[in-house]
């Protein structure tokens, strides 16, 4: 195979009355003037590297300095003692006369927690609470999801617009607003004795319920966007497979459409479990001072008692009992990632 | 498998007669190679997209890359363009190394399959936006523009925004944008598939008209052997990242060189045999599917005793109730099957062998009985000239 | 068939009720005259008036604002960056690494990204003397971590639906591949950009115990300064802000929400005008 002698740019344009001389000439200032172009490529692909770099730099950068560091320091500060003074706990590495280098890892934090009833008795409620809640979450937000996505179209966007803006209103004031609705003379109760139902306020604020309904109340809508968008992904024709193939509405959704909801159950749960077990506001401002939940331990211990060492290992402690709900989650992205990404 | 065969007219495994060759090739076979694939290999990690290809592209050509997903048809196109680097080999377009030259460097330019027309820039934005991108006087550019939406019939819509636009239309701004930059070469990645089948084939004369009015040369990939027919000048067939075949839509039809070209392009009764006597003037078949041997009338490169294959085109066979008068080229079988087509019926007549043949006949007469129906016995013959032998 | 479907949007009616009938509340009672918030005494503006002449929750809601604007815009860029590493890059080294921390701050507790980032605070200021104690500044990286990661999750779902071949097409053309992510993929991303920028703002506003934790003496937010107030007991100031949040939410919302359907609709009919003209054609 053998290259034409002469340049291409000589080569006589092709016939058709677009083309000809005009043309001929439009195409050699159009540009595809040979070689010093080319040439360039090096410096291209330098500057293509630079640009690489600094897309990839910029953000990793500021995520190891203010994301990874941060836990690395917790996890220092776990091992170390309190004392009184700034910073309040003992360095870990000191120099003994100048001349060793002591390193001192303090297990009592750690110590402190397993052998204190308070901690353990926090954890177990946190995970607990965070379970009932999302038990509670899903039963309520599952049929939401799917009246939405069976909805007509026109009214899917305003059911789920719906969903979506209480999110785009403060949290604080949506716990804040139960606070009235719950208390001894809140609207409940004066209702209700109003209607001469109950003699003497019930107690609702401040109690196992209200602390349910508020984390419920507040985490709904990441339930059932999730559910939603594999619910509405579902093919409709495989229900009515079912149906068609002798299944009985209630048996095809146990059989068909449960199963195949799972990777947004997953996530909703996933979305509603993971921060309830650290949740502070709802169990300060709801749940009341006798509620032991893992995010208010920490909350005191440091603000009130100023024990950093201490708060540190309950945060440590605390993702401890959340990594595993984090790998699952963050597995499920994965995969949910991939899958979009092969369509 | 057979070696690719490079340039029309290269003889296949399968020899076919002299002078047989249509005409319409011979119109550009002086043009000069615009583009040269010279061995290129292309691998996906282990996957081998493109097989150690090798094909010539001729000035004005409209050509067309066809095979099944996943044959690397599609990889080969977009290192045409520049988005993927080949593993090995070099291509030359307008005789220049383009290997390694970025897509946005290359005179050649493609229509994508999805047309992948700028959302927020209006139809006269996108046609101009290569022409921008040259840095080209403005006046300049407007006439461009204009030339090209006149090209397509757009220009009352030059205003509009893409989203804004039926399918159709849509189709020809990706037209309009990929010719505006006027490049040497056209590349068209199943520039139609989008489309309905009544607007597609609609499209498809359209392609061919513009096409000849440009002159420019088209590489067109595409999974539509139909489509390829209609449209192309040449059709290269490829298979596993492989070039089959590369030949006239007629030769490609008529002088398949492989059983995959012969099945691929168009339907086709293929029946297994043994040569069995192998004469400058003449060769003999034996298939076990058919009673009678197989003659034809010129000879091919195999020798005695070798497994051939009998390729034999529906239209070419004749169905009737008498028996022929010689000793080869027929057999009988009761039919099974009749489509009816309008135009054409089809014949499903099942062999003594058990093999089906199939066999279609122009339905001519408006008022003609149909003689032949389901359940009756029926000769099939053939002239010993329509024939196709091939070995692989 | 019919009436077995009906269980669904009986709940979703009560889960809308369940959702909306607290703030709608809310929203009443702060018109209400009586400093009682359970008891309704008469219509009333005063606890609009007496919001806006606390200098206290003033002073929070312009610190609030100041914040929310700068950490999401920097997470938004931040963000769009992180998308465009994971959508388009590839592989490259450390992406596991970098994976896990783009999307941990989704779930991760927020009282533990508070200590963490103040224990960091701390132990830099001791280090290299920045920052000097904690203020704005700190709040503002705080917010700007955890934004990022939304950021990052709305940026990378528009670009996995973006169409490839269109950046290409810019390439193919001749732009440079600087040139055509300016040109032509930063204007689709448009959209996500918005969207990820308003949620942020929303998120960061919305912050209290990261913001407990960073902040300064000086430097009160307005949900700090809203909780404590709460904390002492229900005041129908708040109510008054909190219908003004809820409106301020609601407007932006449904007038985006207009917008996008209105475009949508005029696309529709565009598109059926201009296929029925090809078919008369």
């Amino acid at each position: 195979m053998s290259a034409p002698s002469d340049s291409p740019r000589d080569a006589p344009p092709a016939a058709g009355p677009l083309a000809r001389s005009e043309a001929e000439q439009a195409w050699s200032r159009a540009g595809w003037s040979d070689g010093d172009d080319r040439r360039l490529t090096r410096l291209q692909r330098l500057t293509a590297r630079f640009g690489r770099g600094t897309v990839i730099g910029v953000p990793y950068l500021w995520l190891l300095l203010f994301f990874l560091l941060p836990f690395l320091i917790v996890l220092k500060i776990s091992f170390a003692e309190f004392r009184l003074g700034l910073p309040p706990y003992t360095p870990l590495l000191e120099w003994i006369d100048g001349t060793y280098l002591q390193i001192r890892l303090a297990l009592g934090n750690y110590q402190f927690l397993l052998e204190d009833p308070l901690y353990i008795t926090a954890y177990l409620n946190s995970l607990k609470v965070a379970f009932f809640s999302t038990v509670f979450a899903l039963l309520i937000g599952y049929p939401m999801a799917y009246a939405i996505a069976r909805s007509k179209p026109s009214l899917r966007a305003v059911f789920l617009l719906l969903v979506i803006l209480p999110f785009w209103t403060s949290f604080l004031i949506r716990v804040y607003a139960w606070i009235g609705i719950l208390k001894n003379n809140g609207l409940i109760n004066n209702g209700l004795m109003a209607l001469g139902l109950i003699d003497e306020p019930l107690p609702l604020l401040n109690t196992e319920f209200s602390l349910y309904v508020g984390i419920v109340y507040s985490y709904l809508p990441f339930m059932v966007l999730p559910l939603y968008a594999t619910l509405e992904k579902m093919d409709t024709s495989l229900i009515e497979a079912a149906a068609d193939l002798g299944c009985r509405p209630f048996k095809a959704f146990l059989t068909v459409t449960l199963p195949l909801s799972l990777p947004g159950i997953v996530a909703g749960s996933m979305l509603v479990f993971i921060p309830a077990v650290g949740e502070f506001v709802i169990p300060d401002l709801l749940g009341g001072a006798g509620t032991l939940m893992i995010g208010k331990v920490l909350w005191s211990e440091f603000f009130n008692n100023r024990d950093w060492p201490v708060a540190s290992a309950v945060a440590i402690a605390m993702l401890i009992f959340l990594v595993i709900p984090i790998v699952v989650f963050q597995h499920y992205q994965q995969k949910q990632a991939e899958r979009a990404e092969e369509s | 498998m057979t070696d690719a065969v490079l340039q029309a007219g290269a003889p296949g495994p399968a020899a076919r007669p002299e002078g047989s060759r249509p005409g319409a090739v011979l119109r550009r076979a002086e043009a000069r190679p615009i583009i040269e694939i010279d061995d290129v290999v292309k691998t996906f990690g282990e996957f081998v997209a493109v097989d150690h290809v090798s094909l010539t592209i001729r000035e004005g050509e409209l050509f067309a890359l066809l095979g099944g997903s996943g044959c690397g048809k599609t990889t080969l196109l977009r290192m045409l363009a520049g988005f993927e680097r080949p593993t090995a080999g070099r291509i030359l377009i307008g005789g220049q190394d383009m290997t390694h030259v970025a897509p946005y460097d290359r005179p050649v330019n493609m229509m994508f399959q999805s047309y992948a027309l700028f959302p927020h820039m209006s139809v006269e934005a996108n046609v101009a936006f290569g022409l921008r991108q040259d840095g080209l006087p403005k006046a300049e550019i407007r006439d461009r523009v204009r030339q090209m939406l006149d090209l397509v019939q757009l220009a009352p819509f030059a205003k509009r925004k893409p989203h804004h636009l039926s399918g159709g239309q849509r189709q020809r701004v990706a037209l309009a944008r990929s010719l505006a930059k006027h490049p040497k070469v056209l590349l068209l990645d199943e520039p139609l598939a989008a489309l309905d089948k009544k607007l597609r084939e609609q499209t498809q004369l359209e392609l061919v008209g513009i096409q000849e009015r440009v002159g420019t040369t088209f590489v067109v990939v595409t999974h539509d052997q139909e489509e390829a027919m209609t449209m192309a000048d040449r059709v290269a067939i490829m298979d596993s990242g492989r070039i089959i075949q590369v030949d006239t839509p007629h030769a490609l039809y008529e002088y398949p060189n492989t059983r995959f070209v012969a099945e691929f392009f168009g339907t086709v009764n293929m029946f297994q045999g043994d040569l069995i006597e192998d004469e400058p003037d003449h060769i003999l078949i034996r298939s076990d599917a058919l009673a009678n041997p197989v003659y034809v009338g010129h000879g091919i490169s195999a020798r005695e005793g070798a497994t051939v294959w009998v390729a034999l085109r529906p239209e070419k066979l004749a169905i009737s109730r008498t028996r022929p008068d010689r000793a080869h080229n027929w057999d009988q079988g009761i039919i099974e099957d009749i489509v009816y087509l309008g135009g054409i019926s089809t014949y499903h007549v099942r062999l003594d062998s058990g093999a089906l043949a199939r066999v279609t006949t122009q339905n001519l007469e408006r008022m003609a009985e149909p003689d032949i129906t389901w359940d009756d016995r029926v000769f099939v013959s053939w002239r010993h000239d329509n024939v196709v032998v091939v070995t692989g | 068939m019919k009436r077995a479907s009906r269980f669904p949007y009986v709940m979703l009616a009560i889960g809308f009720a369940f959702l909306y009938v607290p703030i709608l509340l809310l929203m009443i009672f702060s018109f209400n005259e009586s400093r009682l918030v359970t008891v309704w005494g008469g219509f009333s503006l005063k606890w609009y008036a007496e919001l806006f002449r606390n200098e206290q929750m003033l002073d929070a809601a312009l610190v609030s604002l100041r914040i929310a604007v700068t950490s999401a815009t920097i997470a938004t860029v931040l963000g769009t960056l992180s998308a465009l590493m994971m959508g388009r890059f590839g592989r490259f080294r450390g992406r596991l690494l970098f994976t896990g921390m783009i999307t941990a701050p989704l779930v991760m507790p927020e009282v533990i990204t508070g200590l963490s980032l103040l224990l960091m605070f701390v132990s830099l200021e001791g280090l290299i003397g920045w920052p000097q104690g904690r203020g704005v500044d700190t709040i503002t990286i705080a917010h700007t971590t955890f934004c990022m990661a939304y950021v990052n999750i709305v940026v990378q779902s528009r670009l996995v639906g973006l169409d490839r071949s269109v950046e290409e097409a810019a390439m193919d053309l001749g732009a440079r591949p600087l040139k055509a992510f300016l040109v032509i993929t930063l204007p689709m991303l448009a959209p996500a950009l918005v969207s990820g920028w308003l949620l942020s703002f929303t998120l960061s506003l919305d912050d209290l115990v990261i913001a407990s934790f960073v902040a300064g003496p000086a430097s009160s937010t307005l949900p700090m300064v809203v909780f404590s107030s709460v904390r002492m007991g229900v005041t129908p100031e708040i109510n008054a802000l909190a219908t003004l949040l809820v409106l301020v939410a609601t407007v932006t919302i449904l007038i985006a929400a207009a917008v996008l359907w209105r475009q949508e609709r005029e696309r529709d009919r565009a598109v059926a005008r201009a296929v029925d003209a090809e078919r008369r054609a």
